[in-house]
């Protein structure tokens, strides 16, 4: 009977198409819809804030690195994992990730929660040769980082865009978004203390490259590493709250 | 071969060129300043190349009437050399970035030659460039065959092959220039992303109006595969790249997705790229060439539904056990995993109605290595499922994900499978295009399936070993409940397998390069020859007896 029915759908390349469309679409339908519907998918978290214009602009040059394909930005709810990097992923914390960067591959460690853990200089030194600090790693050197100046013009594009996304940036962070990318960097600008304004006194504003007067690519993608699993406390407090 | 085209359809290909070299122009304009631009002066250079090329023959004659009662095969053969030459640079690339972690100065203190910016072009130049260009070169050429139909026209199923090369081109360029999604195999920016759609469906429409034109009733089994292989990846394609420019002036975008909506649209796309690209594409291949190349029918043609819906379906629930463990909820994990499993019922009855057909034949396995080609990616596409089926479990995922093992698995199938069935088959199609007997030198392709043999057995052996002490490494515990090694000692410890997997990946780079002379020769063979002269067992004429392929029973 089935051989039957087949045999006649396989004379029908219009019937045919539409039976592929229909048997694949259903398990992606299935498993993608509720994740925008049901609610717990993503907890709550009141104090997440968004990236300044200086960390976007560092999370693209990770992202035009290929970062993401060496290092993971998840940890599982494993306890080896939590152990060795800190308490596990939530769903909030890349809430505001467009697009999320979770990796699949650690030849290096995951990065989840880099924020704070090294100095700046650190990462620096880091950066431009890993060997310098790390003598047995693999990790390639990234020396340009230090030579590109930063590109801020089109901040407020990227910004525009990130909030035509879903990402709650509003108006005057849009208009500033140059100005915070500098500010950001050069604590004793005129622009630092409006960056502290629209993105709360907690923001770390230095400069993160070692050299005030410049905004390299470095600044960028140092400021970046150490906001790293520190948009918010939501992974913290439930950590605690579970007795650790 | 422009001397083919009718005159009006030179006009066409002059016209589709200029469309393009505007385009070109227009981003070039648009996106001053920025990498958009330079894409707009490749297009623009793309473009005007080819609108100079089919000029330059503009005034040749018109093609004879009698090619209609032949198959159009050009486009075929220039994918096939372009499969090839993709093969060579992917490969390539995929031994540079191999030995990068084994020795990591092993490159220039510049950005373009980093690790993070090769690597994409590593594996788009396999998957896209060399596995792409051979399933549209095979599709053409099995696609007439089992239809008993020739091409609708002869412009589209170039604007097809030219087109997807020039998104290849694009997103190899732009990879080096750090234009990247960063979703893995969707890295390419939007406007590449928009021009990969305008290509596949024409190519979805070329295929369904050859089919419309069949002379035979039923669509072979191989046409199924290949259908599914067009039409989901559209869907998956235009689904996980909805993204926002930040300008039209700009390559840069921000996905539509974020966090564990986009995670999990990406391994919906990744795990499915893997199934209707990089399986169903090829179980097409399979499905054609093994059985023509043993000389035996299908063995069983209920397998062949079975595995083939089955497949269909259930593939696209498999995405989520990239994701165990994580932010993801775990109803959508559990979903994943079981499907996974249940995933090798039809996989093994794919892999089994492959090695059932070559029953009766297996001397011929033993003599010829086109054929032993074809069975030993039927072989590992049958490991490297059950493998996959394996990994999804969530306990196995625990310790295999995020390590070597992966990696190790990917290349199974890669070289194993989609490397081993892509080989053969272009080993069998390369004397029917270009009409000669055999190709320019059997040795040759022997001593080539050794060295994919030995290059595939020595990388996944090192990753398996790799991935498996990094796993078990990082969740050691010592005596004092702490754990016991920091990551970096896992690093150290990858070390030799890094070398290994570079020994291994080398071999298998040498053996494409072979092969590419193997083709090549045979080529300039056929020329020296004169192309009138017929041999090769192909069917070069449309009517006739219904030489083509049937469904087994």
């Amino acid at each position: 009977m089935r051989e039957f029915f087949h045999r006649k759908l396989e004379r029908n390349a219009i019937g045919f198409v539409l039976a592929i469309i229909l048997v694949s679409g259903i398990g992606g339908f299935v498993e993608i819809a509720p994740l925008f519907t049901i609610h717990e998918t993503v907890e709550d978290a009141p104090d997440m804030r968004v990236y300044t214009p200086l960390e976007l602009a560092g999370r693209n040059i990770y992202t035009r690195e290929g970062c993401y394909a060496c290092h993971s930005q998840m940890i599982r709810t494993l306890r080896d994992e939590v152990e060795r990097y800190g308490p596990y992923s939530l769903a909030v914390e890349s809430k505001y990730d467009h697009p999320m960067l979770w990796g699949s591959k650690r030849t290096g460690p995951d990065i989840a929660r880099l924020g704070g853990k090294y100095s700046d200089a650190w990462h620096v030194a880091h950066l431009i040769n890993p060997r310098d600090v790390v003598p047995q790693s693999v990790m390639p050197k990234y020396g340009w980082l230090m030579r590109n100046e930063l590109k801020t013009d089109d901040l407020g594009k990227h910004l525009a865009a990130q909030r035509a996304v879903g990402v709650p940036y509003t108006d005057a962070m849009i208009a500033n978004a140059s100005a915070d990318a500098y500010g950001q960097a050069s604590p004793d600008s005129p622009y630092a203390s409006g960056l502290s304004e629209r993105y709360g006194e907690a923001t770390n504003v230095r400069a993160f490259d070692g050299e005030p007067g410049r905004l390299t690519e470095m600044d960028a993608v140092v400021a970046y590493l150490q906001i790293l699993g520190r948009l918010t406390d939501a992974a913290h407090r439930q950590a605690a709250a579970a007795g650790k | 071969m422009i001397a083919t085209l009718t005159v009006a359809e030179r006009q066409s290909a002059i016209a589709l060129s200029m469309l393009v070299a505007f385009f070109g122009l227009i981003m070039m304009i648009a996106g001053s300043g920025d990498v958009l631009g330079v894409h707009g002066v490749i297009v623009l250079l793309f473009g005007l190349g080819f609108l100079g090329l089919v000029m330059s023959k503009y005034f040749e004659p018109e093609p004879p009437q009698e090619r209609l009662t032949r198959y159009y095969d050009d486009p075929t053969k220039v994918g096939i050399v372009l499969s090839l030459g993709w093969a060579v640079v992917g490969m390539f690339f995929g031994v540079w970035v191999a030995a990068l972690l084994a020795w990591p100065d092993l490159t220039l203190d510049a950005g373009w030659a980093s690790f993070g910016r090769i690597r994409p072009v590593h594996t788009s130049g396999v998957i896209f460039g060399f596995g792409g260009n051979a399933l549209i070169a095979t599709s053409f050429h099995v696609l007439q065959r089992t239809t008993r139909a020739r091409l609708p026209d002869q412009v589209t199923p170039w604007f097809v092959l030219i087109g997807y090369n020039l998104f290849c081109v694009i997103a190899a360029s732009g990879y080096l220039m750090g234009v990247t999604q960063s979703k893995e195999y969707a890295e390419p920016e939007w406007y590449a992303d928009l021009w990969l759609v305008v290509v596949w469906v024409t190519y979805f429409l070329l295929y369904l109006r050859t089919l419309q034109r069949r002379k035979e009733p039923h669509i072979y089994v191989a046409n199924w595969y290949y259908m599914a292989f067009i039409l989901v990846v559209a869907v998956l394609h235009i689904v996980n790249n909805l993204a926002v420019p930040i300008s039209f002036g700009s390559a840069k975008s921000y996905s539509l997705f974020s966090g564990v909506q986009d995670a999990m649209t990406q391994w919906w796309y990744g795990h499915n790229a893997v199934a209707f690209f990089l399986t169903a594409g090829f179980l097409g291949m399979l499905y054609y060439y093994l059985p023509k190349r043993a000389g035996r029918p299908i063995f069983s043609y209920r397998l062949s539904i079975i595995s083939f819906w089955g497949i269909t379906f259930m593939y696209m629930w498999a995405g989520s056990h990239h994701l165990h463990y994580t932010a993801l909820p775990q109803w959508v994990q559990t979903l994943g995993m079981t499907f996974s499993v249940v995933l090798l019922v039809p996989s093994w009855a794919s892999a089994g109605n492959a090695l059932a057909t070559l029953n009766g034949a297996w001397d011929k396995v033993r003599d010829d290595a086109t054929l032993r080609f074809m069975m030993v990616a039927a072989v590992f596409y049958g490991l490297s499922t059950f493998e996959g089926s394996f990994m999804a479990i969530r306990a196995v995922n625990s310790l295999s994900h995020y390590t070597d093992w992966t990696v190790g698995h990917v290349h199974a199938g890669a070289l194993g499978w989609v490397a081993m069935i892509t080989f053969g088959s272009l080993y069998a199609l390369v004397p029917w295009m270009w009409k000669v007997e055999r190709i320019y030198s059997p040795k040759l392709v022997e001593v080539h399936f050794w060295l994919a043999l030995s290059g595939t057995i020595i990388y996944v052996f090192a990753m398996w070993n790799s991935g498996i002490i990094q796993g078990l490494m990082w969740r050691t515990y010592n005596d004092s409940g702490t754990l016991a090694f920091s990551f970096i000692e896992s690093v150290v410890a990858m070390r030799p397998y890094y070398i290994a997997r570079t020994v291994g990946g080398s071999l298998f780079l040498l053996g494409a390069i072979v092969a590419a002379y193997n083709v090549w020769m045979t080529i300039r063979m056929a020329r020296l020859r004169g192309v009138t002269e017929t041999g090769g067992t192909d069917e070069p004429v449309l009517p006739g007896a219904g030489a083509a392929l049937q469904p087994g029973e």
